[in-house]
């Protein structure tokens, strides 16, 4: 179905003259039926999911009238697909037609209908055509040891095909926490060697959405704002984009009262966990991590994981699954044998100074006595 | 040793007011600072009754950045200080590291903790051994804690925020904010160490050594207890 968007006709070395033959995002919708009124709803709620004043919405609707589709490479590294399934179900049923039609998306070995050589080739066609015009999409990451042969597309480790496409790519969106960070391929001792893509791509914008896997409609209006103002949404120092990844879940959770109020759940079973206290003290990492899962929430806005009773584990920091339980409040520290935290460490050692200076007092004091009146 | 140096005067004018304003501050700040920090990372036992008639957590958190301004404003302001008052003011962030002689007192008073000296060396400021401690646990502990709590402070400040411009960098540079909590409360365990030795050597000097320590920083005069040379 990929396939057949592909525009005809076009010179092969068609770098200066952008495709008139391409379609602009509104025509894509309508001939997928989808109603003016309908249209201009899609350009409001975009607005606002961007966080954008209600003026943009005017703004959307011309640049979607006027552009032509952008190209989307999607490649896969070492990932599990979670971020394809969130993609797919991104709430608003317009925002994943729409996205997955107007972002004519030439190459996504998963959801592509090609198979096998015929998938390299569109890739290889695309790269050719769109040289320097095109996105590409990374999920999952690419792991270094052996000589990338942990993973293989193509007859090819994957780290080829990544550094390939992203040789002549526009931009780079890293999906989710594997390509952002490294995720759970990532976590010690990490065997495959498995590294984020910034540590491959290095002449290239990075727009890292973490998550694990990110929010469908993070994804999609990362793409949408790309696609209608043609530039890189406005990134953090780390390279995250600020509409979406700004605060921390604990800034936004609806459950903050309780936490300044000073209750708490202690016990995944107590009053307090039935009364929907803070999850502070059960390890919810909300106060330590950035996304927008208490504003956006799941699942058209169902819900989110502190909303379902169960603390944040931090899905989209760096190296989460390296920081100890997802049930503790202060961090594991492993580097000390026996996996203990700072409180613990810091109480031993206060206690052998503390023992320490004891013993040093007592010989003073017996020294002291010993000596006395052979001072002066 | 030889060279008769008696000391004419027995009190010398070392610590002057404003610094021993910052010395008590810094004390209680620290304290605060100490005591609401360990209860925000373990929070005390839940509230009862509703969320609307409570803020402890609120408060806990409010004193702790309250004392948070104080104690890192008072390190500028001792900085400052450092400038501006005499020469035992500069002590604290200068151990004279490249000093064969320096090295030489360090181990003498090493040797006199060790009951391996009969008698200690007299110093007007601190002896080397205290300035060593002084600069390594207490300055760099200090100025680890400022940097690692404002960049926290930071992230509920948020993005472009002074604190975030300033200090937000910490936070990738240590992997990720829970990274930077545990920094930051190992730290806090650093300081505690240091306050345990500060306390108790300055109570042991001032019994056993040659100077007086304690009522020093209350009232800025050192006081000898011998006229013998130093």
């Amino acid at each position: 179905m990929i396939e057949s968007q592909h525009p005809q006709g076009e010179p092969a070395d068609g770098v200066t003259l952008m495709p008139q033959s391409i379609e602009t995002f509104y025509e894509v919708m309508r001939r997928q039926g989808i109603t003016r009124r309908s249209f201009l709803k899609y350009c409001s709620l975009t607005a606002a999911a961007l966080g954008l004043g209600p003026t943009f919405a005017p703004r959307i609707a011309h640049a979607m009238e006027t552009k032509e589709r952008t190209p989307v490479i999607w490649v896969h590294g070492l990932e599990c697909t979670c971020c394809s399934e969130s993609f797919i179900r991104s709430a608003h049923p317009l925002v994943k037609d729409v996205v997955l039609s107007m972002i004519s998306l030439d190459y996504d070995d998963t959801l592509m209908a090609a198979a096998g050589h015929q998938a390299e080739a569109a890739l290889e066609e695309t790269i050719q055509k769109y040289k320097g015009k095109y996105i590409l999409a990374v999920e999952g990451n690419p792991p270094l040891n052996e000589d990338g042969m942990f993973c293989i597309v193509g007859g090819k480790p994957f780290l080829d095909q990544l550094k390939h496409a992203a040789k002549d790519a526009a931009a780079v969106i890293a999906w989710g926490s594997c390509a952002s960070w490294g995720c759970v391929q990532a976590a010690r001792p990490n065997p495959t060697q498995a590294v984020p893509i910034h540590k491959v791509i290095t002449d290239k914008p990075i727009i890292k959405v973490p998550g694990c896997p990110p929010i469908a409609e993070v994804m999609t209006g990362v793409i949408t704002y790309m696609l209608t103002f043609g530039r890189l949404p406005e990134l953090d120092r780390q390279g995250r984009p600020k509409m979406f990844y700004s605060q921390r879940i604990h800034d936004k959770c609806y459950r903050r009262p309780h936490f300044d109020a000073g209750q708490f759940v202690e016990q995944w079973d107590d009053e307090s966990a039935r009364k929907g206290y803070c999850l502070y003290k059960v390890g919810c990492k909300g106060p330590t991590t950035y996304n927008a899962c208490s504003t956006v929430r799941w699942n058209e806005g169902t819900s989110f994981p502190i909303q379902a009773g169960h603390g944040c584990i931090g899905c989209s920091e760096d190296g989460f699954w390296d920081k100890g339980s997802f049930y503790d409040r202060l961090t594991n520290i492993p580097q000390f044998g026996i996996e203990k935290n700072a409180d613990e460490i810091g109480m031993a050692v206060a206690g052998g100074v503390g023992a320490a200076v004891a013993a040093h007092a007592a010989v003073s004091a017996v020294k002291r006595a010993q000596h006395k009146g052979d001072q002066e | 040793m030889e060279t008769i140096k008696k000391r004419k005067q027995t009190a010398v004018y070392v610590y002057e007011a404003p610094l021993r304003l910052w010395h008590w501050v810094t004390v209680l700040s620290v304290i605060v600072l100490c005591v609401t920090g360990y209860f925000i990372g373990s929070p005390l036992p839940t509230m009862p009754g509703e969320a609307i008639d409570n803020y402890l957590m609120g408060y806990i958190r409010f004193a702790h950045f309250t004392a948070g301004y104080i104690a890192a404003i008072g390190f500028l302001g001792r900085i400052y200080w450092a400038f501006a008052g005499n020469s035992h003011a500069r002590e604290l962030f200068m151990p004279k590291l490249f000093s064969r002689k320096w090295w030489g007192e360090v181990w003498h008073e090493v040797r006199w903790y060790l009951f391996l000296e009969k008698t200690p060396k007299k110093y007007i400021g601190h002896n080397p051994l205290g300035q060593m401690a002084m600069f390594f646990f207490f300055v760099l502990g200090m100025i680890f804690m400022i940097i690692t709590g404002f960049a926290l402070y930071s992230e509920g400040l948020g993005q472009g925020s002074w604190a975030d411009t300033m200090f937000g960098w910490v936070i990738p540079m240590m992997g990720q904010s829970q990274d930077v909590h545990t920094w930051h409360h190992l730290g806090m365990w650093y300081l505690i160490i240091f306050i345990m030795l500060h306390v108790y050597v300055a109570i042991r000097e001032d019994i056993m050594s040659r100077q007086s320590l304690i009522s020093t920083m209350v009232g800025g005069w050192r006081m000898f207890k011998d006229d013998r040379p130093d």
